[in-house]
């Protein structure tokens, strides 16, 4: 059995395995289970690092294949693969798990249970977000869609602030009503595929089903729904900022930066692949629901005054661009979205982890208990105006090489949506410099004179996460040449081509 | 960059811009360790940066006018389907003078805040942003593509922010630097939309590949890539409408708003425009707005001047005012691009000499900025009196100082552009230069001429060497640099690859004789009224209140900013209040309205049961009904 278990299975046991060790401690060993943790997660990465090195960037079928029988009777696999979306998408799960448990050292503390289940429900996460970036059977995938809210819920409504419980439900319930119309897609992709020679849930083999406009559309829109309530577009985001809010900073950051990417890959590898011509139909509405969302998300963002929500609505805001560039339907802007969904991950994680020990500091993450930062505790303030200016997508850092692929992409076939879409980055700034301006800057606040600055583990949580950032706005190139051709590949078997310029279409 | 020029590449490019980067990353990294050094290193690195530049403008001459294009390529930066952008540098004969004003006053300037900010605790922190401005407006002159320059265009601007934000713990100045970072986005979205446009029309976004296809784009796709850059433009180089920015900006420590607000960042506005001459050229309507936006601020800026009496700002609307001349410059095609980047060169070095000048007599009397409460300096100050009159005198125009030849030659062509235009337009300069004599003999007199009106406490006294001796420089810049760059046309050949192939004849309207005398005659009007108001009347401490409408509204900046707070930011703020309350009454109240039905609907089902798991129940429920509903669709 042993040597038929394959890299993205191995990937998928480790964190597993880590939770296992760290369940039979003894509740006592708090340190140990941390350590343990941090191990595991490291591991994890060094391994999907490793992984990443024997990946054939020119190849667009799924790569690390492995395909078992799991329920016969009703053809389901356990199959697993990735292409350079999901291959991305798993280096950004697995670089973010170690900083999260290096920055939340001490996040576990204080919990409705032991630190020891936190770290295991932490763990079975990372499982569950390998699973789904790798499952290339739709059942599968919808297992690890619907069993990742597990965990999550835990986290948030047992180790969360304020109305964590409430938050927690409402995350659950809102996810679950998505994740049933997707079944009931993927029930109706089964029988689809029963009667056009035999049943199947092979997502290739599914990519090739007949079915009338009609079908297609709902079917369609049963993927859709989950996928645009799991990346918050508007109007289905309310349940995110209350997750944000009331999640411990490491949850969020998992949830933001990792576990809502699973809604706009979802709009990729299913809904573009599996219903190309649903996608046609439905692409003006869903463009108008994206630029919607960047506005929208934009304007609330500014209007908030807590520093979990206002990132929270700065993400809705930024899930919009993805959700643009995705529906563009060219390959910049397919490109553009996978890049800005790494990215994001990256600036999001910085922006919540530094609001998070800003918050625990101070003992409140309310913009206006802070002030005169920049004084008080000069490296954490840089690292969150570093994350801010990441955010708001500054040249020369990695959010901008997306944000701009995700424009060009975008405007080169919908030119409206990419202009109205451009106003965000003007928006941005004010989302940005009023919270960095309120809290880093002027007088220092009566509460905030003996905050402490960073410690050397904060440190060495941060700097990796800042140094991606800014590495990748030089030289995005390493993750560009992963992700172009299954960008292209996929913007292919939409039946799309990318628009000449005008010069070359007057010539002809 | 014509299609026919010579191209070399070269290796040593990107020192240019890595020197003053490391210098920024080591000062920002060390930390408090590099205090004691950390000023020394930062002003070494910025001379070496000049130095390079000296050795590439020799390696230049050594070739002939249409072989002097050097470029390099670093690595691909961005590469998706067509679009593909390297990191790729070019100095050309326009970039290079750019090159040298950036390093070479920059380098001034870092000596001259080694005094001036000696004793601030930030030294350090101040330095490193002044090696990293250096750095990302060499970037900006330097980057070979729109893609390029955005980089360094946003880079200047975030060193902007931190520079005018740089004594934040006073919240004024905290928003000062946020106003100026926003209002630059807008024109950044400008920038933005341009260069998203040019790829969809021409498929590239390079310089050199924007111009080999700009003959085939429509005039409609060059037009709108024209204005875009013109939105852009007006955003960093403080034109109108986004003007609004540059007075607040002078919350930053002087020898900023002599370096970035006066010779170098705000003048990137008049680059991208002479940089993008192959499109303005094309797109007429895009190049006639560029001109008319330039006569707007230009008399905008100059009558704002007349009524301010903080000293920065008289000379922050006398930069807009300036920056104005250039644009209208730019805006008049390839007869205007020499004297556009002329004037620019000029104006960077009379302009930032005097805001060094204005430094030293702040320094001199303890921050105070009210002209009001200066006067007679002349005598405690003898020197910053001496380069400050230098620079004054080039700023007016009067000959042989270096703002005679180039902005006496932008209103020679803007009235020789022709028809009713070219009266329009050249009356405007010609007017502007009148009111800049006459505010800036207002700031002379008040501050180095009358009697004194501040107090005893106050001890003025002229700088210490390292400031005073980068003003005598720059003076030296304001006598010499209009006569060189106009002896036997030097930098008008210099520039000629790059922005007029082909010599262009201008209809003559008016002679440059005709021209230098009533622009003469207007300056002697404007320092002589000036004369009567404030040398040969006693100057009140306190500005007067009765006085006209007119002047109330030059002083409240012609209602820039109440038209902005009541146009844009309270709608704005008033639109967020309300989505704020609406995505939580209706949005999410929609949502918990729902909820609240399925727990009602669930109590009905399940009695018995308590929580959670109810619902989750009816949600079991609701989607088996969805299911059935599929299949049955599926069936058909």
């Amino acid at each position: 059995m042993i040597k038929n278990i394959g890299w993205l299975t191995t990937l998928g046991l480790l964190p597993l395995l880590g939770a296992l060790v760290i369940a039979a401690l003894s509740p006592k060993s708090v340190a140990a289970a941390k350590r343990i943790a941090f191990g595991t997660t490291l591991a994890v990465a060094a391994t999907a690092i490793a992984m990443a090195v024997k990946f054939q960037i020119d190849n667009v079928d799924f790569q690390f294949v492995e395909v078992h029988s799991w329920i016969p009777s009703f053809g389901i696999n356990y199959a697993v693969g990735v292409d350079g979306i999901a291959l991305v998408l798993i280096l950004l799960s697995v670089l973010l798990a170690p900083v999260v448990v290096l920055a939340g050292w001490n996040e576990s503390h204080g919990g409705r249970w032991s630190a020891k289940t936190f770290y295991i429900l932490l763990l079975v996460l990372e499982t569950m977000m390998i699973g789904v970036f790798s499952a290339t059977d739709v059942f599968l995938f919808y297992v690890f869609f619907e069993a990742m809210l597990v965990p999550v819920y835990f986290l948030i409504g047992g180790y969360g602030t304020g109305k964590r419980s409430a938050a927690a439900v409402k995350f659950l319930i809102y996810s679950l009503f998505g994740g049933l119309l997707m079944l009931a897609a993927i029930i109706g992709l089964y029988v689809l595929s029963g009667k056009q020679g035999g049943h199947t849930f092979d997502i290739n083999a599914l990519s090739h089903l007949k079915m009338s406009s009609t079908t297609e559309n709902f079917l369609f829109l049963g993927f859709f729904i989950a996928f645009a309530i799991k990346a918050p577009l508007w109007p289905f985001h309310t349940w995110l900022p209350d997750a944000a809010e009331s999640a411990t900073p490491g949850t969020s950051v998992l949830l933001l930066g990792v576990l809502d990417k699973v809604g706009t890959f979802g709009m990729i590898r299913y809904c573009l692949t599996l219903f190309p011509h649903a996608t046609r139909t439905f692409t003006p509405v869903i463009l108008v629901l994206a630029v919607i969302s960047i506005i929208y998300g934009a304007f609330l963002a500014i209007g908030q005054t807590d520093f979990k929500r206002l990132i929270a609505f700065t993400s809705i805001s930024h899930f919009g661009f993805i959700t643009m560039g995705i529906f563009a339907m060219t390959t910049q802007g397919n490109s553009g979205a996978t890049l800005y969904m790494f990215n994001h991950g990256f600036s999001t994680a910085a922006l919540f982890l530094v609001a998070g020990w800003m918050a625990s500091r101070r003992g409140s993450s309310k913009i206006a208990d802070f002030g005169g930062l920049q004084r008080v505790t000069p490296m954490m303030a840089w690292a969150f105006f570093i994350a801010g200016m990441s955010s708001l997508a500054l040249p020369g850092l990695s959010s901008f090489v997306s944000e701009f692929l995700v424009l060009v992409g975008t405007y080169t076939r919908y030119p409206v949506a990419a202009v109205v879409g451009s106003f965000g980055i003007v928006l941005a700034s004010l989302y940005v410099l009023i919270p960095v301006q309120r809290a880093l800057h002027g007088p220092t606040t009566p509460g905030n004179e003996s905050l402490p600055d960073l410690n050397l583990r904060e440190k060495f949580a941060i700097a990796p996460v800042l140094a991606v950032i800014i590495f990748l706005g030089f030289y995005p190139s390493p993750l560009l040449k992963v992700i172009n051709p299954a960008a292209a590949h996929t913007i292919a078997q939409v039946g799309f081509t990318d628009p000449a310029p005008r010069i070359a279409q007057v010539g002809k | 960059m014509t299609s026919t020029a010579v191209v070399y590449t070269s290796n040593s490019l990107v020192y240019l811009i890595a020197l003053p980067l490391f210098g920024a990353a080591v000062l920002l990294l060390a930390g408090r360790r590099s205090d004691r050094w950390g000023h020394l290193l930062a002003t070494a690195l910025s001379a070496g940066s000049f130095g390079i530049g000296l050795y590439q403008l020799s390696q230049m001459l050594g070739h002939s006018n249409d072989q002097r294009v050097v470029t390099q390529k670093l690595f691909s930066w961005i590469s998706v389907g067509t679009f593909n952008v390297d990191a790729g540098l070019t100095l050309d004969q326009l970039s290079i003078c750019f090159v040298l004003l950036i390093t070479g006053v920059g380098t001034l300037i870092h000596i001259y805040s080694i005094a001036y900010m000696s004793h601030d605790l930030d030294r350090r922190r101040f330095f490193a942003y002044l090696n990293f401005f250096i750095a990302a407006m060499l970037l900006l002159v330097l980057g070979d593509s729109y893609l390029n320059l955005y980089v360094g265009w946003e880079g200047v601007g975030l060193a902007s922010y931190l520079l005018i934000g740089f004594w934040n713990q006073k919240p004024t100045y905290a928003t000062a630097a946020k106003k100026a970072f926003v209002a630059n986005r807008v024109g950044d979205l400008g920038l933005s939309l341009a260069i998203m446009i040019t790829f969809a029309t021409m498929g590239t976004v390079s310089f050199a590949g924007v111009q080999e296809h700009v003959g085939q784009a429509s005039t409609g796709a060059l037009t709108a890539i024209g204005i875009m850059l013109l939105i852009a433009a007006t955003g960093k180089s403080a034109q109108f409408p986004l003007q609004a920015w540059l007075g607040d900006a002078m919350a930053g420590p002087t020898p900023v708003s002599a370096l970035i607000h006066a010779a170098t960042m705000v003048t990137a506005g008049v680059y991208l425009i002479v940089r993008s001459n192959f499109i303005f050229n094309a797109a007429p309507a895009a190049q006639l707005a560029v001109a008319i936006i330039g006569a707007i601020t230009l008399l905008f800026g100059a009558i704002i001047g007349m009524a301010k009496d903080d000293i920065k700002k008289a000379l922050a609307a006398s930069t807009m005012s300036q920056i104005g001349y250039m644009v209208l410059g730019a805006g008049l095609g390839p007869a205007g691009y020499a004297f556009a980047i002329m004037h620019l060169l000029t104006h960077g070095f009379f302009k930032a000499g005097m805001f060094l000048g204005a430094g030293s007599v702040m320094h001199g009397m303890d921050d105070e900025v009210n002209m009001r409460r200066y006067g007679g300096l002349r005598k405690f100050m003898p020197i910053t009196f001496a380069t400050f009159g230098l620079g004054y005198l080039a700023i007016i125009g009067v000959p042989p100082f270096a703002g005679f030849y180039s902005k006496d030659k932008i209103i020679e062509i803007a009235f020789n552009s022709g028809g009713t235009k070219g009266w329009i337009l050249g009356t405007a300069a010609l007017l502007g230069a009148g009111i800049t004599a006459f505010y800036m003999t207002r700031v002379v007199i008040l501050t180095f001429a009358g009697n004194k009106r501040w107090d005893e406490k106050a001890h003025p006294h002229e700088s210490p060497f390292l400031m005073w001796a980068p003003m005598v420089l720059l003076a030296i810049g304001s006598v010499a640099s209009g006569f060189l760059f106009t002896h036997g046309n030097s930098l008008r050949n210099w520039l000629a690859p790059v922005v007029e192939p082909q010599l262009v004849h201008q209809s003559e309207l008016l002679s440059p004789a005709v021209v230098s005398i009533l622009a003469l005659l207007l300056v002697l009007v404007g320092v002589g009224i000036a004369v009567v108001k404030y040398l040969r009347r006693e100057v009140p401490e306190v500005a007067p209140e009765n006085v006209s409408v007119f002047t109330k509204i030059a002083r409240r900046d012609l209602l820039q900013d109440d038209f902005n707070e009541a146009v844009f930011m309270r709608p704005g703020q008033a639109l967020t209040r309300a989505l704020v309350t609406a995505d939580n009454a209706v949005v999410d109240g929609a949502v918990r309205g729902v909820g609240r039905l399925t727990v009602g609907t669930g109590n009905a089902l399940r009695e018995t049961q308590t929580g959670f798991v109810r619902s989750y129940a009816l949600w079991i429920l609701i989607g088996a009904v969805g299911l059935i509903a599929a299949i049955w669709v599926v069936a058909q």
